[in-house]
């Protein structure tokens, strides 16, 4: 294997396992002076970009009536873990028209058969990303 | 002649994202160094009269070629080695101390271990840049063009005035103008080693190295951050 792709793999953690709609929570590592913690920020996923080890996806929420968006690297060692809330039941894979939305028009339907209702179930099998694969729902 | 530590030969292999132990991301290059043999060792003249280079330095060579690609001067190089050096693409002479010299011989392969190199150390790499052509100024040496309205009049990426009027007559020397840009030599210094793999005989290298994939770049410990004795 070429050495270029080696050091690629090495940086990839885990495949996705969300998809753009869902509601997540994205615990990022904070460094203060030399203190760590954690920090969540929760949002929809309104885009996945997708590239090997440079993927990285985008999370949008709402802050005090003010619309915040991060970019999160998927394969960073600061995302510490992400956890899916629920599903949205969506049919596009950028969902750019979010930000035009406000309130009640900005919500998102349930996702039939979704990793929501399974986690009501077990929680903790939420907690390891890399584990979980949200079984998706062929409509 | 100033003296600089050992240098290898090697490729570039492409570009990609690389994270630290502290999570910080690095557009890095990774650089396949060596291993390259030494084909020949230039020595000091002993005597007035001696033949020798009458310099110390090391000629050492990257990748195996054909025998039938072999030039005369090669062929004399070769020969000279005695059948312990085979024929080599990428060739270069590096001046080194009497001391460097003298820990390597003939034949003898240098890998990415012999340049005592660690993470974080700061490197120069040379290359071949990518050709670009023939290139207007603007792209060539960065200048402004001219306004794309106001009655601009078929004149927007021109260069302007060269010079001056009767006296001096001429064109100053020196004036930067349109012609031919990239594929040339091209040192890029003060690169920072992210991280070293020697088991891989590749560097992954802060920032962009000259030349395009599997181009041919020579890797140095940096002259500037490493002061000279």
């Amino acid at each position: 294997m070429n050495i270029l792709e080696k050091v690629e793999k090495e940086q990839t953690r885990h495949g996705l396992s969300f998809r753009a709609g869902d509601q997540v929570r994205v615990h990022v590592k904070i460094v203060e002076g030399d203190k760590e913690r954690i920090q969540v920020f929760e949002g929809v996923v309104i885009a996945l970009h997708r590239g090997g080890n440079r993927a990285s996806f985008t999370v949008r929420k709402v802050s005090y009536g003010v619309g915040v968006e991060r970019i999160f690297p998927v394969h960073s060692p600061s995302v510490d873990k992400v956890e899916v809330v629920s599903s949205g039941r969506v049919r596009r894979g950028r969902l750019y028209y979010l930000r035009d939305r406000a309130g009640k028009a900005a919500r998102l339907k349930e996702r039939e058969g979704t990793v929501a209702e399974t986690a009501a179930a077990a929680p903790a099998a939420m907690a390891d990303a890399a584990a979980v694969s949200p079984p998706i729902a062929e409509a | 002649m100033k003296e600089r530590k050992l240098g290898i030969l090697g490729k570039k292999l492409g570009m990609t994202q690389f994270f630290d132990d502290k999570g910080v991301c690095y557009g890095v290059t990774v650089v396949q160094t060596g291993p390259c043999t030494v084909l020949k060792k230039c020595t000091k003249a002993k005597t007035k009269n001696d033949k020798t280079d009458g310099y110390t330095a090391l000629q050492l060579g990257f990748e195996q070629k054909p025998e039938r690609k072999v030039s005369k001067p090669e062929e004399g190089v070769l020969k000279a080695a005695g059948g312990k050096a085979k024929a080599r693409r990428y060739v270069v002479e590096l001046r080194v101390s009497e001391e460097t010299l003298a820990k390597f011989e003939v034949g003898q392969e240098i890998t990415l271990k012999d340049l005592g190199l660690k993470a974080g150390d700061y490197i120069d790499v040379t290359g071949i840049s990518k050709g670009k052509g023939f290139q207007g100024v603007m792209r060539r040496h960065n200048f402004a063009g001219f306004p794309a309205t106001h009655g601009t009049h078929e004149y927007f990426r021109h260069p302007g005035s060269i010079g001056n009027r009767k006296w001096p007559g001429r064109v100053m020397k020196g004036r930067r103008m349109p012609g031919h840009m990239g594929d040339r030599k091209v040192t890029v210094q003060n690169l920072k080693v992210v991280q070293l793999r020697e088991d891989d005989g590749a560097l992954l290298v802060a920032g962009a190295v000259p030349g395009h994939k599997n181009a041919y770049v020579m890797v140095r410990p940096a002259i500037k951050s490493n002061p000279l004795p």
